[in-house]
């Protein structure tokens, strides 16, 4: 084995250049693969900030027929789809804020404290990860049925918090699992109550956490199109405006407000790569 | 002292019990309420009335077995494909990304931020019939002149693989992330070919992030409609085709019930059987 692999590595300088390209490509190989599966994932995302821009000749904003910015000066043109985006925005703002404090609350209990019903609150909060999202749509829907409750704002409302709660839960958790608990006794010894500590000292330093979770959750909810589908009845959201107007040809301003949502998303996102970047010391990691 | 001083041991069920009883409430009576319906029979006109109609299942299976397998297949070579892109993706970013793997990290999620139906609608764009793809495949042969991407099982599936990626991504960059790099090398050390270090370190290794990567992109994929409905046919309408209209189109409430129990009983089954097949306890790693 040792022989094979010196005679392999010595003489390595007078390979010819086809042999050395032959290494080259086989070294960097991965690299053009990956580089090929970002522009993969990028492609489609390209295609809906090109098209914002495209003035189509008919209904259907599908060729190319020239450059136009009419629709980022009109985003909201087309009637019902100021209504759809205003209804998604309170729809996300209110179940965003309901499951960020229900799940932040199960985070704690679960992290900080011992107690008999963990396995059940455990299982409750996972079961919803897992499920498929078409048959919790339905689930729900098969129970609004039963009741006789009249479908709409509020029941969207309630599937979003409901399907959000796991992900705040599991995103908080995992932040506060590498809480150091010294802190806060340390704030108890020099005489601040529980409620001092926890409003002084956990809460500020579990908000990133806590910011995260809910942007999840945010997030989450004005994407949702399959449980919201189930349980809507006459109301319509921003993704159900485009799934109604794909049938008809989608008005480029839906690839307005596509592209805005991105542009928001991906600049938080990218605040909180740099914003780790500062926070980690050089040589930390 | 308050009451909650003197009933410390309280302090995590009331932390719980709102989010829990939340998730009670909209989560686990509806499942009640799905199975209740599938056994009801009836029309919106008469009412429906809770028959033990168990002919709900009998019929649904006989009439839809096709749906339910295309939906397995589907599924399953959807996240083979995504399995497929995603682990020299995610290798590459773990082991070459050095100071951009947050950023190239980003080039992963980055998906999720324009909406699901947008970024289907995309692919409904770039597979189209006068689209470059069509035209690249013809010129090379592989698509005959007339033929077309759009509305086949292929189209079915390149969304669904493009659109759960990043539920395959993520999983297998967190385990491929934290394997310590000097193992590989010691492997090395011990006159391992690269081949044979990948295949007895790494991919052991990053079995966790296969194995959940894998759960989180089948189980989604095979309730899907969106992508069925958008890029294919009624001839490649999945399950989650006949559920959704079952439900909000037909208001034939029993069948759908039946149907979306049969999904969820199928998928636990195959969870199961994969688990035991490959092995739990890796799940925890």
């Amino acid at each position: 084995m040792t022989a094979a692999a010196e005679s392999q590595a010595l003489p390595r300088r007078r390979v010819s250049p086809l042999a050395r390209a032959w290494a080259f490509v086989r070294r960097h190989t991965i690299t053009v693969f990956g580089l090929a599966a970002l522009v993969y994932l990028m492609l489609p995302i390209a295609i809906v900030v090109v098209f914002s821009f495209n003035d189509p000749a008919g209904r259907y904003n599908y060729t190319w027929e020239g450059f136009t910015t009419e629709h980022w000066t009109n985003p909201f043109g087309p009637p019902g789809l100021r209504d759809a985006v205003v209804a998604s925005v309170e729809i996300a703002v209110l179940a965003t804020v309901a499951a960020t404090v229900l799940g932040t609350l199960v985070a704690l209990a679960l992290v900080r404290y011992h107690f008999r019903a963990r396995g059940v609150a455990n299982l409750l909060i996972f079961v919803p990860l897992t499920a498929p999202e078409i048959v919790l749509g339905a689930s729900l829907l098969t129970l609004f049925l039963n009741l006789g409750t009249a479908l709409g704002f509020w029941t969207i409302v309630i599937a979003h918090v409901m399907f959000c709660i796991s992900f705040v839960v599991v995103t908080v958790r995992a932040r506060l699992v590498g809480f150091d608990r010294h802190i806060e006794e340390a704030a108890m010894d020099l005489g601040a109550n529980e409620y001092v500590t926890f409003f002084r000292i956990t809460l500020p330093l579990i908000a990133p956490g806590i910011l995260a979770g809910a942007l999840l959750a945010f997030s989450l909810s004005i994407d949702d199109f399959v449980i919201t589908n189930f349980n809507s009845g006459t109301e319509i959201t921003f993704p159900l405006y485009v799934w109604g107007a794909a049938r008809l040809g989608v008005p480029p301003q839906v690839n307005v407000i596509g592209t805005m949502i991105f542009a928001v998303a991906i600049a938080l996102m990218l605040a909180n790569v740099v914003f780790q970047w500062r926070r980690i010391p050089k040589g930390a990691q | 002292m308050t009451f909650f001083h003197r009933h410390r041991w309280l302090t995590p069920y009331v932390l719980l019990a709102p989010g829990l009883a939340f998730l009670f409430l909209f989560f686990v009576v509806p499942l009640y309420y799905l199975s209740y319906t599938s056994l009801q029979e009836g029309t919106v006109q008469i009412g429906y009335t809770f028959t033990w109609a168990w002919e709900n299942y009998s019929t649904a299976i006989r009439q839809y077995d096709k749906q339910f397998i295309r939906s397995l297949q589907y599924a399953g070579i959807a996240t083979l494909l995504a399995l497929l892109i995603s682990y020299p993706l995610t290798y590459w970013i773990a082991f070459r990304g050095g100071r951009w793997k947050s950023l190239l990290l980003l080039f992963i999620i980055a998906p999720f931020f324009v909406t699901y139906l947008i970024r289907t609608l995309a692919w409904q764009n770039i597979l189209s019939d006068d689209g470059f793809v069509v035209n690249v495949l013809q010129f090379l042969g592989l698509v005959s002149d007339d033929g077309r991407v759009l509305a086949t099982s292929t189209a079915v599936i390149a969304g669904i693989t493009y659109n759960f990626l990043p539920f395959m991504a993520l999983p297998l960059y967190v385990s491929l992330e934290q394997i310590d790099e000097s193992l590989i090398e010691a492997a090395k050390d011990l006159y391992a070919s690269s081949t044979k270090a990948f295949l007895r370190v790494t991919l052991p290794l990053s079995m966790p992030g296969v194995i959940a990567g894998t759960l989180l992109t089948f189980i989604p994929a095979a309730g899907d409609f969106i992508n069925a409905e958008l890029l294919g046919t009624p001839r490649q309408y999945m399950i989650g085709n006949v559920i959704q209209s079952k439900f909000l189109v037909l208001t034939d409430y029993g069948q759908a019930a039946a149907l979306s129990v049969i999904l969820m009983a199928v998928i636990l089954v195959l969870i199961v059987v994969y688990t035991r097949l490959v092995g739990t306890e890796r799940l925890a790693g």
